[in-house]
């Protein structure tokens, strides 16, 4: 009998702080899957956010830095273009992101910055207490709009795979999910395909991951993946937004 | 025989390899872990396949699977 399944060496041997249920720790594993696979653990950095996953270097068993709120895309563009050699990746939730951060994604993005964004979106701002942010599904109730999100007070929730594959510069884009099993094992190829495009010098790559959030949302965790399966997947749909073009028919006929 | 460890130092009892296991395999304890919560357990140890699919949900990267 063999191990099939033990805990990777990309994570340190530690207890996560993450609350019961809460999608970051499959995503930390599957990142760091992807980078023990790739052979990349002494050339890995990872930017850890503001937010939850605050904390993320002291997982990872990388070379890792904390920026500042919002500024990843930044951070990274700096660090990838003094060591190209390096993979480079940002790891963001959705208030980073999608709120303070903006600008900076989005410029990165149009400047096809060589770089990999982990985006974790559950909808919420997790750490500070469960505030509305940018993505906050309509008619969801955080402590900041106790009503539920309404399109007069708060406008509509951002949809950044969207948004980002308007643009020229970014290379590949797509949304996944980790919910059930079947979204874990697609997750995990769609990060190491933005890995190894990024290896490539391929240009900016982002992997959204829509992620549950049980304390915030006051759900106990099998209600949670519920609501991202029933109400998160209809809002923003999982698939491929950007994709590098596939070879036409004349250039795979061999002459 | 393909069986599972869980690890319930780290398990927190979020229940999401209870419902991604096909089989019926893992159940919550009765019994407190060191940490405070009721971490899951196998009950039924000679049904696993090992499939891995606890594994792949389980948030904290507490279980080992054996084939």
């Amino acid at each position: 009998m063999k191990k099939v399944f033990e805990r990777t060496k990309g994570l340190v041997d530690i207890p996560m702080r993450y609350c019961p249920g809460c999608g970051h720790g499959v995503v930390h594993r599957l990142v760091a899957e992807v980078i023990e696979e790739m052979g990349m653990l002494k050339k890995a950095i990872l930017i850890a956010p503001v937010g939850c996953s605050v904390f993320a270097d002291e997982y990872f068993n990388t070379d890792a830095i904390q920026g500042a709120h919002g500024r990843g895309p930044a951070i990274a563009t700096g660090l990838k273009r003094i060591k190209p050699e390096c993979l480079v990746i940002s790891y963001q939730g959705d208030g980073d992101l999608a709120s303070i951060g903006m600008a900076e994604t989005i410029h990165a993005a149009n400047r096809a910055e060589n770089i990999s964004i982990i985006f974790i979106n559950n909808a919420i701002y997790g750490m500070t207490g469960g505030q509305m942010a940018p993505t906050t599904l309509l008619g969801m109730k955080s402590t900041t709009c106790p009503a539920g999100r309404s399109v007069d007070v708060n406008g509509y929730p951002f949809k950044m795979c969207e948004l980002l594959a308007t643009l020229d510069g970014a290379y590949y884009l797509e949304r996944t999910s980790v919910h059930a099993p079947a979204n874990v094992i697609k997750t995990k190829k769609a990060i190491k395909k933005a890995f190894t495009y990024q290896m490539e010098g391929r240009g900016f790559t982002m992997v959204e991951i829509l992620s549950q959030c049980p304390t915030d949302w006051n759900l106990t965790p099998l209600q949670a993946i519920e609501r991202v399966k029933n109400e998160m997947i209809s809002y923003f749909p999982l698939g491929v937004f950007k994709a590098p073009p596939k070879p036409t028919k004349q250039e795979t006929v061999k002459v | 025989m393909p069986k599972i460890d869980v690890d319930v130092t780290r398990c927190k009892g979020c229940e999401l390899c209870i419902v991604a296991c096909p089989k019926d395999v893992i159940a919550l304890s009765d019994n407190f872990a060191p940490s405070g919560y009721y971490p899951a357990v196998p009950v039924r140890p000679e049904n696993c396949t090992g499939c891995k699919l606890c594994a792949y949900v389980c948030p904290d990267v507490a279980i080992e699977v054996w084939k």
